[in-house]
């Protein structure tokens, strides 16, 4: 017989094994590829570990279906830009006040149009218009007068500002703006759509995260569109700087490597701090959130939304502070990958790669676990990564006997890039069977 | 006279046929999702790439063709690889079923795991299309380009508006009619189609009927399959075929099948077609239609365009969401086929 | 041993059984109906002897074949027949659809039957081609009711035929089951309205926490003045 305590011993002992699989692994590239490469991964690895803490208290402690993972990250990457770029003047001047009074236009119209839909349910099939006539008034309203602000706006020097800039802050500040935003906008979408049933909620967070990138790669006037933003403002030093730094120029010749490879290798550690600082707040907050009171009512509508109904918890608007929550989480993780990469990139949003990756994040995790959640983060954006290598190393040595110039091996060669997509979904599938509750599952309390 | 013709014509030539056409490949693909939907009962993501996957075997079993010298010209020779395409992917789709979907089934697991589940075979079918194929762009129609010619029906016409049927768009509406024709007889006339119709409206009652769920289940599949491969291969025979489009093209799917009413067939074929011409008609620019309906004063200076083009894909998710939040049974109420 | 019986059935979902010892049957051509209070365990007896609670003790006999291995689908070839309490009827399809599905598992001629079963419920008839969704409740129980019968079968087993339909409705509906009873079909049903019941019943079972607590003819039943006590409402 097994007491509890030996359980946990052996839970623990588990899970300090599959983590310290995973320094060996990132040593291991360390060693055989580069540190820099290392680090780059890891830093990934904790951005999306954090992501994943956000779908997980959604998914994990509430049952909610977030499939629009991708539209909190990329409104956190907008605040990046929005907080830290410095503002164009003339864009201000061109179009400045037209603009405000549009984002006036579009919060009136839509005060109207909630009005007239929570006011009119008696009206029966005309409610139905009324809501459209407001919205399209409003919608033509902003047209007329917004458009010639944007075309102006969007006019002034294009080549490199061509939209209202930020506010010219540090950009760390962007990182809780990044979680604001995405709170705000989770705030509305749940408040429309927790309603639903699991699989319209996820088609309609998928939905939304698509319009929110279409937006954000359409207008230009507010983050330069596909154009893209570069150059953001770091929070950390810049390698060229590093490289005439005096105790680098040692610390270089001490350790015996490059200049240049070791200032990039301190601006990733620099990075990574701040990224490890970032995650062991969250999952501190959500450790102590998940043995609340809160935490258990929180399972306790995941597991009998019926019951818990019953008792008299309100389920819906439990729901919705949850998919907040999580939501800003996102946001914020948005916001991070933006400054890592320096620049705001619309056309990446990817559904593939913001949302459902993060989900196998969950699943290969743990749902339900927070440290789960991280460990599936850092597995799966590791092999994300690291499975082209291995995928051509695969197809190397499985196509040995074969010869250079074979039209099968050289397929199978060309093809190794893809396999990581074949491997995901294979391992996603084998874990769902397998092991439903994930590498280090929930704890049951 | 003229003019209200021209217009008529140059609405028919950028709105009403490629609509048709568009909706149609949407219409096939909304019906796969709600035949798997009323008689599985979940929303399967797998869906897109099932379709790519369909018109993946359609390219390459058409690039063996074209190099052996086969040919029906002046239709495109993928309609003559279609059927082994279909028959492939009907495999697959069987095969997913047997050592994935099932299992859950008879665990009688929650709606919510499948659409996980969907997910990872999503991304599985996905990486072997492009493990397959490459994630490029393949061209693969050949034949005559188009039935109709805008230099043709000028010529024939007098109008100074040109009308163009693309062969694809051509075809495209013809199969898509026919196999909607086939499906609803199936479903209605044949005892088979009846069963499916029960089991989906009332399982437990099916299973006391005597009605086998397992076989109900393999034929879902099938038509599935089928309608999946050739709502795949029209897509791609209209525009090209590219992998990375079709998970874009599951939103808009999703978004037809939930418009019409999930499990109602005549709804997803509805939702197709509301959801293609509501896509064309927001992003139309209405300039040359009013100058040739209206005088020249009163033409406005600007494209008179509801939406740029460049988001004709997010109307679809626009009147998916409005649905979505107003009407989530959609237009024709549906839960069953 | 009567025709169709379920015998010292003992069972329950889970752990806990809700059935103890528990017997209940009927002969050819004769109407058994079991009554008993809320929770008796009466619909739980039927779904036993249809083979859709597991049985941890006792048989469930059919023309002498133990059956009590069989699945529901397996059952309904053996000629057995279920009208569930609700969702009895594809309310998509029409009413005609609804019957011929009543008769998937049969490949011969079903006109026949078909047109027995509309001179049985004559107003099914009228409203054939009409989605059985749309009926009146007492309408779709008639159809329920046609369904089961289209395997031509040799028992008929009946869960609550008249919940939630008006008196009238339900004199009539008794009516129909008495006629079904008299082409020779074996008939087993629950019913809540007891005292009616009892008075078209050959045989009559009352259950008390899942244990046959009276089993008589139904008049001896009606004519039990503990029963009527206990059970009838004086």
């Amino acid at each position: 017989m097994n007491t509890p305590s030996d359980d946990t011993k052996k839970r623990q002992e588990r899970n300090l094994t599959l983590f310290g699989v995973l320094v060996v692994l990132f040593v291991f590239v360390g060693m055989a590829q580069s540190w820099n490469v290392s680090l780059a991964i890891l830093n990934l690895c904790l951005i999306s570990a954090i992501m994943t803490l956000g779908v997980n208290i959604q998914w994990g402690y509430a049952g909610i279906v977030n499939f629009g993972v991708m539209g909190f990250a990329a409104l956190g990457g907008l605040a990046g830009v929005l907080v830290s770029m410095p503002p164009v003047a003339a864009s201000w001047q061109a179009g400045g006040p037209e603009l405000l009074l549009g984002g006036a236009i579009i919060m009136i119209t839509i005060v109207l149009a909630v009005f007239a839909a929570s006011r009119t349910q008696h009206l029966g099939r005309w409610r139905f218009w009324i809501i459209v006539g407001v919205s399209l008034t409003g919608y033509f309203l902003l047209r007329m007068l917004v458009d010639p602000a944007i075309e102006a706006i969007e006019s002034i020097n294009p080549a490199k500002a061509g939209h209202i800039g930020g506010l010219g802050l540090p950009i760390l500040l962007s990182w809780v703006v990044g979680g604001i935003f995405a709170a705000g906008a989770a705030y509305v979408i749940g408040k429309a759509s927790l309603g639903l049933r699991s699989d319209y909620l996820a088609i309609a967070t998928l939905g939304i995260s698509e319009i929110v990138v279409y937006v954000l790669k359409n207008e230009d006037w507010l983050a330069r569109g596909v154009k893209n933003v570069n150059g953001l403002p770091r929070p950390v030093p810049y390698e060229v700087d590093l490289q005439v730094t005096a105790w680098v120029a040692e610390l270089a010749t001490t350790v015996g490597t490059d200049v240049n490879e070791l200032s990039s290798i301190i601006v990733k550690l620099c990075y990574a701090g701040l990224f490890i600082i970032v995650l062991a707040i969250l999952l501190w907050l959500f450790e102590t959130a998940l043995r609340s009171p809160w935490g258990r009512m929180m399972r306790a509508i995941r597991d009998n939304e019926v019951a818990a109904n019953a008792m008299g918890k309100h389920v819906t608007a439990k729901h919705l502070q949850v998919f907040v929550l999580g939501s800003a989480v996102i946001g914020v993780a948005g916001a991070m990958l933006t400054t890592l990469d320096g620049q705001f990139t619309p056309h990446s949003y990817l559904p593939l790669r913001f949302t459902f990756l993060i989900w196998i994040m969950v699943i290969v995790g743990g749902s339900g676990n927070n440290f789960g959640s991280v460990l599936g983060g850092f597995i799966i954006w590791f092999f994300w990564v690291e499975s082209e290598p291995l995928g051509l190393w695969l197809m190397d040595v499985i196509t040995m006997p074969l010869d250079a110039s074979n039209p099968l091996k050289m397929h199978l060669l060309a093809s190794a890039a893809h396999m990581r997509l074949m491997t995901m979904g294979l391992l996603m599938l084998l874990m769902l069977r397998f092991a439903p509750q994930g590498l280090i599952p929930e704890i049951k309390r | 006279m003229t003019d209200i013709l021209n217009a008529f014509v140059l609405l028919a030539n950028f709105v009403l046929i490629p609509g048709l056409a568009y909706g149609s490949q949407l219409a096939l693909g909304a019906l796969g999702v709600t035949m798997v939907y009323s008689v599985l009962r979940f929303s399967n993501f797998a869906h897109g790439e099932l379709m790519s996957f369909g018109a993946m075997f359609c390219v390459l079993i058409t690039w063996g063709l074209q190099s052996a010298g086969i040919s029906i010209a002046p239709l495109p020779t993928a309609l003559l690889a279609l059927p082994a395409a279909i028959l492939l992917t009907i495999a697959l789709a069987l095969i997913t079923d047997k050592l994935v979907f099932s299992y859950y089934r008879h665990q009688r697991s929650e709606t919510v795991t499948y659409l996980i589940v969907s997910v990872g075979v999503m991304f599985f079918i996905g990486g072997l299309i492009r493990f397959i194929i490459g994630p490029d762009d393949r061209v693969f129609a050949d034949g005559e380009r188009f039935l109709l010619k805008a230099r043709t029906f000028k010529d024939a016409t007098g109008l100074s508006e040109g009308l163009a049927i693309k062969t694809s768009q051509g075809v495209t509406i013809m199969l898509a009619f026919m196999v909607v024709a086939a499906l609803f007889w199936f479903l209605n006339r044949t005892k088979t189609g009846k069963s499916m119709r029960a089991y989906s409206d009332n399982e437990d009652l099916a299973l006391l009927s005597g009605i086998n769920p397992e076989r109900v289940v393999m034929i879902t599949w099938m038509i599935t399959g089928a309608l999946a491969a050739l709502a795949g291969t029209l897509y791609g025979l209209d525009k090209s075929y590219k992998p990375f489009t079709y998970l874009s093209l599951l939103l808009p799917i999703f978004a037809s099948a939930i418009v019409g009413g999930v499990g109602s067939p005549v709804g997803a074929i509805a939702g197709g077609y509301v959801i293609a011409f509501s896509e064309l008609l927001v992003t139309f620019a209405y300039k040359k239609v009013i100058s040739y309906l209206t005088f020249e004063q009163v033409v406005p200076e600007g494209l008179v365009q509801l939406l740029s083009t460049d988001y004709k894909i997010a109307v679809s998710f626009v009147i998916l969401l409005i649905v979505l939040l107003i009407k989530p049974t959609g237009l024709f109420s549906g839960k069953t086929i | 041993m009567a025709y169709l019986s379920g015998a010292n059935m003992t069972g329950g979902y889970g752990d806990a059984d809700i059935l103890h010892d528990c017997t209940i049957g009927v002969e050819r051509g004769e109407i058994a109906v079991v009554v008993g209070p809320n929770g008796a365990g009466k619909s739980t007896a039927m779904k036993a002897v249809f083979g859709m609670l597991p049985l941890r003790e006792g048989a469930v006999m059919l023309d002498g074949e133990d059956i009590t291995a069989l699945m529901p689908q397996e059952r309904v070839f053996k000629g057995m027949g279920f009208v569930p309490q609700t969702q009895n009827v594809f309310p998509g399809l029409s009413v005609l659809e609804n019957l011929e599905m009543g008769a998937f598992i049969r490949d011969d001629d079903i006109s026949e039957t078909l047109e027995q079963v509309f001179q049985l419920f004559p107003i099914l008839a009228e409203k054939a081609e009409q989605p059985a969704g749309e009926l009146s409740g007492g309408q779709r129980q008639q159809v329920a009711v046609a369904r089961a019968l289209m395997t031509r079968p040799k028992v008929l087993m009946l869960d609550e035929p008249t919940a939630g339909v008006s008196p009238i409705v339900m004199d009539e509906l008794f009516d129909r089951i008495i006629e079904v009873a008299r082409t020779g079909i074996a008939i087993l049903m629950v019913e809540q309205n007891a005292k009616q019941a009892l008075s078209i019943a050959d045989k009559g079972f009352v259950l008390v926490q899942g244990q046959n607590r009276y089993t008589d003819t139904g008049a001896a039943l009606l004519a039990d003045n503990d029963v009527r006590k206990a059970f009838l409402g004086g």
